[in-house]
């Protein structure tokens, strides 16, 4: 096999990561500068995060945010996983082309019809706009990031062992408890991390479905972006992607070990068989 | 169920061993309140009716995404054939009752006419389909290598690789657009490596043109045209290459003749992933574009937002729905054959 790599391979993963990794570097960077001016460069200085955490409405929007992210988070996981078991064990039911696709739809929905219509629809019912909405408009879009991770789990991993809990006169919801959500919870944990992270992140849905006492953190962002690039919002933005990349690392890593352990386990059993 | 007194324990176990039986707590709770009335007669009434725990399962996210995802559409689908009126919402209702009984059903295709009128939809419509598939092919020819150096790479290093990847599809979008704002601008870092390289004199306008957001574009969705296309390189059989070039096949020319055409439905998939959100884009238009740039997401943004035409901004988006639903379905189609073609 010819494999290894070319110059042109080398070549091309370097500058890949370099496109994809400058600009975030810079950033972080120029969030420890002295100078207020992004191009100077005046020594390394941490004073735009003591700024930041004086700034009180940066601070009450980052608090709104990560209330948001939780809770939508913990109760887009719980859907989600009902939502796999019914996909993945009920067979066919009434409606299950519509369900799939409801699932799925929103990967592929632009944020700005979603933010749209569920803002529309919360008018409709007069649902007064606030944490509530945008913890429901969170729920919805993220569901279906957390279905492709916790979906795949459910569908790879060896039916016979729930099948056995059943036979030997385990209830369904027993056998979920004890057997299922175990063998599935790196999964689940790692689509819960990432719900998160999508609702840290999220600016467009989170416009629409706002009211006026409620601003979210990326909300509070793009207003000063839009006047300019400050070193303040550099270091919120820092302690952003640092918050991010900790969540998504820490997820692949459970979901990483899971699979090599459970490798391991897999050879010994074959080797002891 | 009356058991028999000094019944033996076997009895007891096969007495026990039923449905009900070894259930844990949930079914305790649910044993101790079968004793009371209204819960048994709740059950009795749901179940009468085809309720069961399965359907409860089924049900709690169905009614979810009814609620939330679908009947939204439905709405905006209304509110599209609504007028709009200065008023608390900003739009006329379809169905009214009047005093005497009777039901009025006012609709309008007004909005939908507007929008075929004024020329600035239909150019922004066409603007958002021409940028978008413009920035596909480019992240196409940016991202392919990088999966190809990702698969030629030791197998050891994938995963790291793979993370590297993965990162910035998690991380802000709005934080990613922004750090190009700082790198872009006139008095921004590129301007400034470039002038003290003295490649050029005067600094270039790049941010608020359509370039700065093909570069935008590129940058923030390069992780979907990647992992579609590493996922599909990594499975290919590199035994082929060798054989073509054992047969007297130059490189250059395997690639074009195998490499390629094998990896067809990664490229079709990672190019989708690419042009479909795309279109619809609206802060990378917003933050990087400038004020000629039309791209449909902002067009619908200004709309609700600054001119407050609800019906109007509904109208666009069911049309963006439309335009969008044709490489929709396709996708969709061309990942279920694939799908089937692996199984």
């Amino acid at each position: 096999m010819r494999q290894g790599l070319t110059w042109f391979n080398i070549g091309s993963l370097f500058l890949g990561f370099l496109f994809l990794y400058l600009p975030i570097a810079l950033l972080i960077v120029y969030s420890f500068n002295e100078s207020r001016l992004v191009t100077v460069w005046a020594g390394f200085s941490t004073k735009w995060y003591g700024e930041m955490l004086q700034n009180e409405s940066l601070l009450s929007a980052g608090w709104m945010t990560l209330k948001v992210a939780f809770t939508s988070s913990c109760f887009a996981t719980v859907l989600v996983t009902l939502a796999g078991l019914v996909m993945s064990r009920f067979g066919t039911f009434h409606g299950r082309t519509l369900f799939s696709g409801m699932i799925y739809a929103p990967l592929v929905m632009p944020d700005v019809i979603t933010g749209l219509s569920l803002l529309l629809m919360f008018v409709a019912v007069a649902l007064d706009r606030g944490f509530v909405t945008i913890t429901i408009a969170h729920i919805t879009f993220s569901m279906c990031y957390v279905a492709v991770v916790v979906q795949s789990r459910l569908v790879s991993f060896d039916r016979s062992i729930e099948e056995a809990a059943m036979d030997l006169g385990c209830p369904p919801a027993r056998t979920f408890f004890q057997i299922t959500l175990p063998i599935i919870a790196p999964a689940v944990v790692a689509g819960w991390l990432l719900s998160f992270t999508l609702s840290l992140d999220d600016l467009v849905i989170a416009s629409f479905t706002s009211g006026p006492a409620s601003t979210t953190l990326p909300m509070r962002i793009y207003s000063q972006v839009r006047l300019g690039v400050t070193p303040e919002i550099n270091a919120v933005c820092t302690i952003l992607v640092g918050l991010v990349a900790t969540g998504v690392l820490a997820a692949s890593l459970i979901t990483r070990r899971q699979e090599m352990r459970r490798e391991a386990e897999e050879r010994q059993a074959a080797a002891t068989s | 169920m009356a058991t028999p007194p000094h019944s033996d324990p076997a009895d007891k176990v096969a007495l026990v061993s039923g449905d009900t039986a070894n259930a844990g707590a949930l079914a305790g709770l649910h044993a101790r309140l079968m004793l009371f009335p209204p819960y048994r007669l709740t059950g009795d009434v749901l179940k009468r009716l085809g309720f069961s725990g399965r359907s409860a399962v089924i049900a709690i996210p169905y009614v979810w995404l009814l609620a939330f995802f679908l009947t939204p559409f439905l709405i905006v689908l209304k509110i599209s054939f609504a007028e709009t009126v200065v008023a608390i919402p900003p739009y006329t209702a379809l169905i009214t009752f009047a005093e005497n009984g009777w039901i009025a059903f006012h609709a309008t295709l007004d909005n939908y006419t507007f929008l075929f009128d004024d020329p600035l939809y239909i150019n922004s419509y066409l603007s958002s389909l021409k940028i978008a598939s413009i920035a596909t092919l480019i992240t196409l020819s940016v991202g392919y290598p990088i999966a190809y150096g990702m698969v030629r790479s030791p197998r050891r290093w994938r995963f790291a690789l793979l993370m590297l990847v993965i990162l910035p599809f998690w991380t802000s979008f709005l934080i990613r657009v922004y750090a190009w704002i700082g790198i872009l601008k006139k008095e921004g870092l590129l301007n400034l490596a470039l002038i003290n390289l003295g490649v050029i004199s005067e600094p270039l306008t790049i941010l608020n043109t359509d370039t700065a957001v093909y570069i935008g574009i590129v940058y923030s969705y390069l992780p979907f045209m990647v992992l579609p296309l590493y996922a599909n390189l990594e499975k290919m059989d590199l035994n082929l290459l060798e054989a073509a070039a054992d047969l007297g096949c130059r490189p250059i020319k395997a690639f074009w003749v195998i490499t390629i055409p094998l990896s067809l439905s990664g490229i079709i998939a990672g190019c989708f992933l690419v042009f479909i959100p795309a279109v619809g884009e609206f802060v990378i238009p917003d933050l990087l574009g400038g004020s000629e740039t039309l791209m449909i997401g902002k067009t619908l943004w200004s709309e609700f937002f600054y001119n407050r035409d609800w019906p109007l901004s509904s109208a666009v988006a069911v049309l963006l729905l439309l335009v969008l639903v044709i490489p929709i379905v396709l996708f969709q189609r061309i990942q279920e054959r694939n799908a089937r073609a692996e199984a």
